[in-house]
């Protein structure tokens, strides 16, 4: 098995730090991993990504141009990736400021409202918990269990107080994401 | 089994200096790869090992701190990125010179100049064929994964002291930037001023002993026929490193009839383009340079002779590493290339492009 997933958003939404979790737990069931991330003169409020790929093989490329899930939090990464998903594959996408919609038929297509979940759970900060629960709920290519570990792992220790938020969080994404359009 | 650990490249490879008895790290900050010295500030090394952790006011500062540490027989090592590295060539063509054990990590950006911070690998010739001034060779190793970023680490000391010779890693922005599973090894203890004698001889200044004549560390010898001795002498010394420490890697190549020569984080992007190009049905393989010097001439050389039809080389600038290929396999084949330059990075489908339109069909 082999996944490759881009995700892309805004700068401070959390995007690396969903990638390292999501490749910390692939290492947590004795995956290779990678994790690259679009590096520069970035900013908060600008725009980052970050390519994550799970294999049970040694890993080739870091750096691709087409994937199997693109996990999408902004329109302009919208525009950029939603034609770099493989034909069958998955666009998770946060619907928040998207005034052009994902319009592909040729892919699954699912949505999570991860800022108005997270407000609920009273953090913000969790918002990208909560894309992440999405998006294990659609493609549980890691275990909840090995998820929890990789988290702990990600995070520091002084933030150890901070994993049951963050797992409530990805829980209740796993609760409220919704299917645009799956392929039959 | 080692402890695992997701880390950046240049994440392991300051971890990987703790653990291999590294004595002293004296770097000055530059993208991409001021995690080094980040990492090593926070891990406190001083504390774990006793290894010293300095930030120099320059990189001249930084090289000429390893010539002093080298001197006394320290284990010592700097990074840098391309224009930092520019700054030491001064002080690395003294080492040489001097015959000074070192390990410089160099995190290549697009040049020339001031350039950019992407990654980049048009630093080869100057890794490979000198870069500062005097006829000299640096080892060079060139890792393609973050799990190399850590194992040449111990290797690179190992091959510093065993030629009394600079040797550089030369990575670039990807490999260092990227995060991957990383197998940590076990540490090696720092050496004692007794061991660095009983391993290395008796050619470090670590404190004149009665009976033997003062150790003296020196680039300088203003006699020229001696000068030209120990130019032939450091030429001895090369040699041997190309008889003796050559590595390479290849994939896919046992019924290959191209091949794709690539090193770094181009050797990575090339072995997706060979599973593109395999599932199209032509048979490609990779031949990835891990020392660019010595580089493997006879590898090349050995292709040609059962039937290669021809060569790619992918890097990440304007065709550098082209000509040594071109120096192995001569006329005897096709050699072409494909990159891009300046931090742009090629993808695996331009990789299979080029194959097709440069190679197969040109």
């Amino acid at each position: 098995m082999t996944e490759e997933i881009i995700i892309a958003g805004f700068g401070g939404q959390g995007v690396l730090s969903m990638g390292k979790i999501l490749a910390y737990s692939g290492i947590m069931q004795g995956q290779e991993v990678s994790w690259m991330p679009s590096y520069g003169p970035e900013m908060r409020g600008g725009t980052a990504n970050v390519t994550v790929i799970l294999s049970d093989e040694r890993i080739s490329s870091p750096i691709l141009t087409k994937f199997d899930t693109a996990i999408i939090l902004n329109q302009q990464s919208l525009d950029k990736f939603e034609k770099a998903v493989k034909p069958g594959g998955i666009l998770l996408y946060d619907p928040n400021g998207i005034t052009r919609h994902p319009e592909r038929d040729d892919i699954n297509i699912y949505k999570i409202d991860a800022s108005h979940v997270a407000s609920e759970l009273g953090n913000p900060k969790v918002y990208n918990m909560v894309v992440l629960g999405a998006y294990l709920k659609v493609n549980p290519i890691v275990s909840m269990d090995n998820v929890k570990e990789g988290l702990k792992k990600s995070l520091p220790e002084r933030y150890h107080h901070l994993l049951p938020l963050n797992e409530s969080a990805i829980e209740e994404g796993t609760k409220h994401v919704e299917v645009v359009r799956e392929i039959k | 089994m080692g402890e695992l650990r997701l880390m950046k490249g240049n994440e392991a490879f300051a971890e990987a200096l703790i653990r291999a008895g590294a004595d002293g790290y004296f770097g000055y900050p530059i993208t991409p790869q001021s995690e080094v010295i980040e990492y090593l500030m926070a891990e406190k090394p001083h504390e774990r090992t006793g290894m010293v952790v300095l930030q120099a006011e320059s990189e001249l500062a930084s090289i000429n701190m390893l010539y002093g540490g080298a001197g006394a027989g320290k284990k010592v090592a700097t990074s840098s990125s391309s224009p930092g590295i520019s700054l030491m060539l001064e002080g690395i063509s003294y080492m040489a010179g001097a015959e000074l054990p070192c390990v410089i990590l160099n995190v290549q950006r697009g040049g020339p100049g001031l350039g950019t911070i992407q990654p980049s690998q048009s630093d080869y010739f100057q890794a490979t064929k000198g870069g500062g001034h005097g006829d000299y060779r640096l080892l060079v190793l060139a890792p393609a994964s973050v799990q190399e970023m850590s194992d040449f680490v111990p290797l690179a000391f190992d091959l510093a002291f065993k030629y009394r010779n600079p040797v550089m890693i030369l990575s670039d922005g990807v490999i260092g930037q990227m995060m991957e599973k990383v197998e940590l090894f076990d540490p090696i203890p720092r050496w004692t001023d007794e061991e660095v004698i009983e391993k290395n001889g008796d050619w470090a200044t670590v404190g004149k002993r009665p009976g033997r004549e003062r150790n003296i560390i020196t680039s300088l010898d203003l006699d020229p026929y001696s000068m030209e001795r120990h130019n032939h002498d450091l030429f001895a010394k090369y040699k041997k490193m190309e008889e003796e420490e050559v590595r390479w890697e290849e994939l896919n190549t046992e019924d290959a009839e191209y091949f794709i020569v690539a090193y770094g984080s181009a050797s990575r992007i090339s072995q997706k383009a060979i599973d593109l190009a395999r599932a199209e049905g032509i048979k490609v393989g990779l031949i990835r340079p891990i020392t660019l010097y010595p580089f493997p001439y006879k590898v090349l050389q050995e292709k040609v002779q059962k039937g290669a039809k021809g060569f790619l080389t992918v890097e990440l600038n304007m065709g550098q590493m082209i000509e040594d290929v071109q120096l192995a396999v001569k006329d005897n084949a096709k050699v072409e290339f494909f990159g891009h330059v300046g931090g742009v990075i090629p993808t695996p489908e331009e990789v299979v492009e080029a194959l097709k339109t440069k190679i197969i069909g040109g």
